[in-house]
């Protein structure tokens, strides 16, 4: 009796073969369940369904609260708290004295931007110090690419489509 | 191999026939090996200047800024000449790695990892002077926007050296995430061929755990991507504010709209001199030959022609504008630069900065690599020069005659700026032993595009 939804693990040594037999694959429509690869390979998030990421719209929203807050802090700083004058800049308005706040509104918007989308990503990504690495083989951060796939309903079908699709090693 | 189609009239950016795992077997080599006898002579003499420097910086903290050479005319020399040029390194890492990753361009693969590392080490050397300059650095936190101890008096936000802080802090703390981002993947690289446990374990906790998944690759590659969007018009920002320090005060020789763009092109023809000058070195101690090519170093050396170019213009432009003015004062500073008692540092800093790369444009003398790693060094004292110049000689001669004076460095001036060089290269060294060198989950990226083997495959040579 054959296990069924087992997971198939098919290692390449090509990129070129990877994409393809993964286009392949979600034609006959297997589940890729995940693809380790030892580099960015262009167009396989296309080729495995995954849909696009929406980190760099946070990143966006991050450097807008960036500017928001180094506005603020200033405003209440400069200019309602202590407002004190400076080379007889005009230290009771916030636009009036706004050029001189450019620099660090600007600083602020992308260290906000930067950093807190970096932590967005680690997060999701689920990255951080003492994380245990979870690829199935450790070549596949050298030269190998594995590609795991639901065998769904029959194990040996799946393996006879991958068999077509020359990769390295079954398991 | 369609899809990795390259021009034949370019390059092979990685020589030699590698495949995927003769990448990464290069680049763990050096890792995985022992130091040899050079890393650790030039390691011992790094380190005992470094060890120097500090005892200068101790006695300098202990004892007050007095042991320094400055006096009443001349209020700020060394550490802010040291601060600038420092900074000015610091621009090349993040110039190769956002600017030409903007642009596309791929020889950025082979030495952006070193550029940032370098990039990152300069900064640090860079924000120890004014802590330094403070005098009483473990008040530092001053500068940090909360109230005084006495009310709520708050840091001057007018102020460009506050300014500084924000612009140095962002940029390094930026500069550092990209890196480390990228570094992940190599870091991990590293930890799935590690044999002994402890090498293992550290690379293991250094990579984060990383595993290479397909969502992790595309967030990976829209974080570089906006990382290079963020950082590009940060890496402007950060000298443009350097130079406010002078361009916003009344001195004349500082008080200069044209500083801004001419910090900045000043800045990147320095850092690229200082990554000439360290991967000239490291390509050859640790066999990366393959990887950073004669082509990477003609490369730089054309960018070190062009910013050169640009800060020529914006001598000569200095310089007329001075006359067109029509200010007496802002004449006679300039003439004083070249002509003055300090005529020997402007001209070191012309025939350095102006003509020395100006030679470039023989194909023959940028393509050499002994020539370009003089002309590496040459321009980095024609830098240092630069600040020198422009801080020493604006201020030496000021509005009355009576308070003209000299500066002359003390060996405290000395032994602190050796010190900063020392740990420079202290950090850089066990960078370029303990770290994957260069990026090379991204060489991979590249190799069947622009491999020498793959190209002849195409090329059907």
């Amino acid at each position: 009796m054959e296990n069924k939804n087992k997971i198939v693990h098919a290692i390449y040594d090509d990129d070129d073969v990877l994409l393809k037999a993964v286009k392949e694959l979600r034609s006959k429509k297997y589940v890729i369940e995940e693809v380790f690869t030892p580099f960015p390979v262009h167009g396989l998030d296309k080729a495995m369904g995954l849909s696009g990421t929406r980190i760099a719209i946070t990143s966006f929203i991050y450097g807008c609260i960036g500017l928001g807050v180094s506005i603020l802090m200033m405003d209440y700083m400069m200019i309602q708290d202590w407002p004190q004058n400076i080379g007889g800049k005009p230290s009771f308005s916030y636009v009036e004295n706004m050029p001189a706040f450019v620099p660090i509104m600007f600083e602020l918007t992308v260290y906000f931007a930067a950093h807190l989308m970096v932590i967005t990503f680690y997060l999701r990504s689920r990255l951080w110090p003492f994380k245990k690495a979870e690829n199935p083989i450790p070549s596949t951060t050298d030269d190998k690419f594995l590609v795991q796939i639901d065998s769904y309903k029959s194990e040996s079908e799946l393996k006879k489509v991958l068999k077509k699709l020359e990769p390295l090693k079954l398991f | 191999m369609a899809s990795h189609y390259e021009a034949p009239i370019r390059k092979p950016l990685v020589t030699g026939d590698k495949t995927y795992h003769d990448v990464t077997v290069d680049v763990a080599a050096p890792v995985e090996g022992k130091p040899n006898r050079q890393w650790w002579i030039v390691f011992g003499i790094s380190l005992t200047v470094f060890l120097w420097g500090l005892g200068c910086i101790i006695y300098t903290i202990s004892t007050g800024i007095g042991v320094w050479g400055l006096n009443k005319t001349v209020g700020w020399a060394w550490d802010i000449t040291n601060f600038v040029w420092w900074v000015g390194i610091g621009h090349a890492g993040t110039l190769i790695s956002a600017v030409l990753l903007l642009f596309r361009q791929k020889w950025r693969m082979g030495i952006n990892r070193s550029a940032e590392a370098m990039t990152i080490f300069s900064v640090i050397q860079a924000g120890l002077f004014p802590i330094i300059h403070m005098g009483r650095p473990w008040l530092g936190y001053w500068m940090l926007p909360i109230p005084n101890t006495f009310g709520s008096l708050w840091v001057n936000f007018n102020s460009p050296l506050l300014w500084d802080v924000f612009a140095i802090s962002t940029y390094l703390s930026v500069s550092l995430v990209f890196w480390w981002t990228g570094l992940l993947p190599d870091f991990a690289m590293i930890r799935d061929r590690a044999v002994k446990p402890f090498q293992k374990k550290i690379y293991s906790l250094l990579s984060f755990g990383w595993s290479g998944r397909a969502k992790d690759w595309q967030r990976f590659e829209e974080v570089s991507l906006v990382l290079a969007g963020l950082a590009t018009p940060l890496v402007l920002s950060v000298h443009t504010i350097v130079s406010f320090d002078f361009a916003t005060s009344v001195i004349p020789g500082w008080h200069t709209t044209i500083f801004p763009p001419y910090f900045v092109a000043g800045a990147i023809f320095s850092g690229f001199a200082m990554v000439q000058t360290l991967l000239i070195i490291m390509r050859k101690v640790s066999n990366l030959e393959d990887y950073i090519t004669v082509q990477h170093i003609e490369l730089m050396n054309i960018v070190i022609m062009i910013t050169g170019s640009i800060v020529g213009v914006a001598y000569i432009t200095e310089l007329f504008i001075a006359w067109y003015s029509g200010v007496e004062y802002e004449q006679y500073a300039f003439l004083n630069r070249a002509t003055g008692p300090y005529w020997w540092a402007y001209w070191a800093m012309m025939s350095c900065n102006v003509f020395s790369p100006q030679l470039m444009w023989f194909k023959k003398l940028r393509t050499s690599i002994i020539f370009s790693f003089v002309i590496s060094i040459v321009v980095n004292i024609g830098m240092w020069f630069e600040r020198f110049v422009i801080i020493v000689t604006s201020l030496h001669r000021d509005y009355l005659p009576s308070s003209w004076t000299m500066f002359s460095p003390t060996f405290v001036d000395i032994g602190i700026f050796m010190g900063t060089i020392g740990f420079f290269f202290v950090l850089f060294l066990l960078y370029a032993k303990y770290f994957p060198v260069i990026a090379q989950a991204e060489v991979k990226t590249i190799l069947k595009s622009s491999g020498e083997k793959f190209k002849k495959l195409r090329d059907g040579k």
